[in-house]
């Protein structure tokens, strides 16, 4: 049986929902953070961990039946699984693909990380923006304060 | 109409044609002829922190073309204290005024405002961020003195760590190939993001803890002052301010056309004495303020200045 194969049939298909594969071996559980998955919604969860990827070396995979992802959640995994891959399910088949695009600037996801930052004065209404400077490795920088983002950081900044 | 919030808003050819405009209207700023290229234009002056220079020279080069002034005052007596963003204060003073110049002790309020407004915002400032106007009469008074920026030797010293002036002069030094010495002390020296930056675009940098070995083969020494608020103890502070500061007989050896620079307010980091001796710079600097700030103005109001001012052809 070939690794892919192994990988899937870890955990079961899934009826309606989203598969979100190709997340960076050891950040599923930051991702279910990030996507306020947090075990106190409904809907089951599954997720498997550091299974043999040709193309990553070691990759997570999550499961999440009964629920689509919405593009802002897919902006926030952008942050931390540029390169996951999302399929959302609708009777046991892949109704749609979504690809994963930070584009050029990440709008209202996570706030500056630079506490004097302009952008963090109390009830200042213009959005939060970071400039995508390079995907990989992610690199970050505020459009007001220039700072670069320390990456672990953002994601306790969170929108 | 274009904002001057970090000297990446300008070009390297755009730099020489504002210190060009700034030389030709050095006679407006000394006040022997007039000239009111911004007549029935209004400079917002908002400065939401402590500035004597900076807030002067952008008034002085605003009435020195004829413009008018409206200042935001003490922050203590505005609307600020009653809670007021800097979004809505912006809002109101783009309703009232042509430009605005700002500083703002949060880092990015530049940007910010520029955001918010619609009227050019010209960055005096922001936190520990940029302040490019400043390095404009900095580049205007290297030029000045060596009638050119590249290939300079350049010595920055002090407290680079926490100093926005010298960084954004670090960054505009590098596009015209200068080498650059930081000498500072161990807890100030320049932020590593920015070396890096500057790294990253070909800068050749040598960071030293010792300041007068550097001074002898430099074109500029560039002294900034060390706060005592940064140290633990006096002690401390008189030691390493000690290090850092420039007297008549230290510059014996060092080359006949080296100018001392500084942003001023001084402290201890240069001695009177070399306020006499034909290297010192940081009045004329001062003074420059005026002069590349009324260039500044006429740039971002797009109003040009004549290339023969009180000449004939």
């Amino acid at each position: 049986m070939s690794a892919p194969e192994t990988s899937m049939r870890r955990v079961t298909a899934i009826n309606n929902g989203t598969v979100i594969d190709h997340v960076p071996a050891g950040k599923a559980l930051l991702v279910l953070k990030m996507l306020g998955l947090d075990g106190k919604m409904a809907t089951p969860v599954s997720m498997v961990m550091n299974v043999p990827s040709k193309k990553m070396g070691g990759k997570d995979i999550i499961k999440v039946e009964d629920r689509e992802l919405t593009q802002h959640e897919l902006d926030r995994l952008a942050l931390i699984a540029p390169n996951a891959s999302v399929a959302i399910i609708r009777a046991y088949t892949v109704a749609e693909k979504r690809v994963i695009n930070l584009g050029e600037e990440v709008v209202n996801v996570v706030y500056c990380t630079f506490a004097n930052c302009a952008s963090l004065g109390d009830r200042e209404p213009l959005p939060h923006r970071m400039k995508v400077v390079s995907v990989e490795p992610l690199n970050l920088r505020c459009h007001y304060c220039g700072r670069p983002q320390d990456i672990s950081e953002l994601v306790e900044n969170l929108l | 109409m274009s904002s001057l919030i970090t000297m990446d808003d300008l070009t390297d050819e755009d730099i020489q044609n504002v210190l060009d405009a700034a030389e030709r209207l050095l006679p407006v700023a000394k006040g022997n002829m007039h000239l009111p290229l911004l007549q029935g234009k209004i400079l917002g002056n908002l400065f939401f922190e402590p500035s004597t220079r900076t807030r002067m020279s952008f008034e002085t080069a605003m009435k020195r073309l004829g413009g008018e002034v409206v200042n935001l005052g003490a922050v203590a007596s505005s609307s600020v204290v009653k809670g007021e963003t800097l979004y809505d204060t912006i809002r109101m003073v783009d309703g009232y005024a042509d430009i605005i110049a700002l500083r703002h002790p949060r880092q990015g309020a530049a940007q910010y405002a520029a955001d918010a407004a619609e009227v050019p915002i010209a960055n005096g400032g922001d936190g520990a961020g940029h302040h490019p106007t400043q390095t404009m009469l900095d580049l205007f008074t290297i030029r000045q003195a060596h009638g050119k920026l590249d290939g300079l030797r350049v010595v920055l010293a002090g407290d680079l760590r926490y100093g926005r002036t010298v960084h954004s002069l670090a960054h505009a030094l590098v596009r015209f190939n200068c080498e650059l010495v930081f000498a500072s002390p161990k807890g100030l020296k320049m932020p590593s993001e920015i070396i890096e930056d500057l790294t990253a675009h070909g800068a050749v940098i040598l960071e030293s803890e010792d300041l007068l070995n550097h001074i002898d083969d430099a074109d500029v020494v560039y002294m900034t002052r060390i706060q005592k608020e940064r140290f633990p103890d006096e002690d401390e502070y008189r030691k390493v301010a000690g290090s850092f500061a420039l007297t008549a007989d230290d510059l014996n050896n060092v080359k006949e056309d080296m100018i001392v620079m500084h942003p001023l307010p001084r402290v201890d980091e240069i001695s009177p004495d070399v306020d006499k001796t034909r290297h010192a710079r940081y009045f004329e600097q001062a003074f420059n303020g005026v002069v590349t700030r009324m260039a500044l103005l006429c740039r971002m109001l797009e109003v040009e200045v004549p290339a023969n001012i009180g000449g004939g052809e």
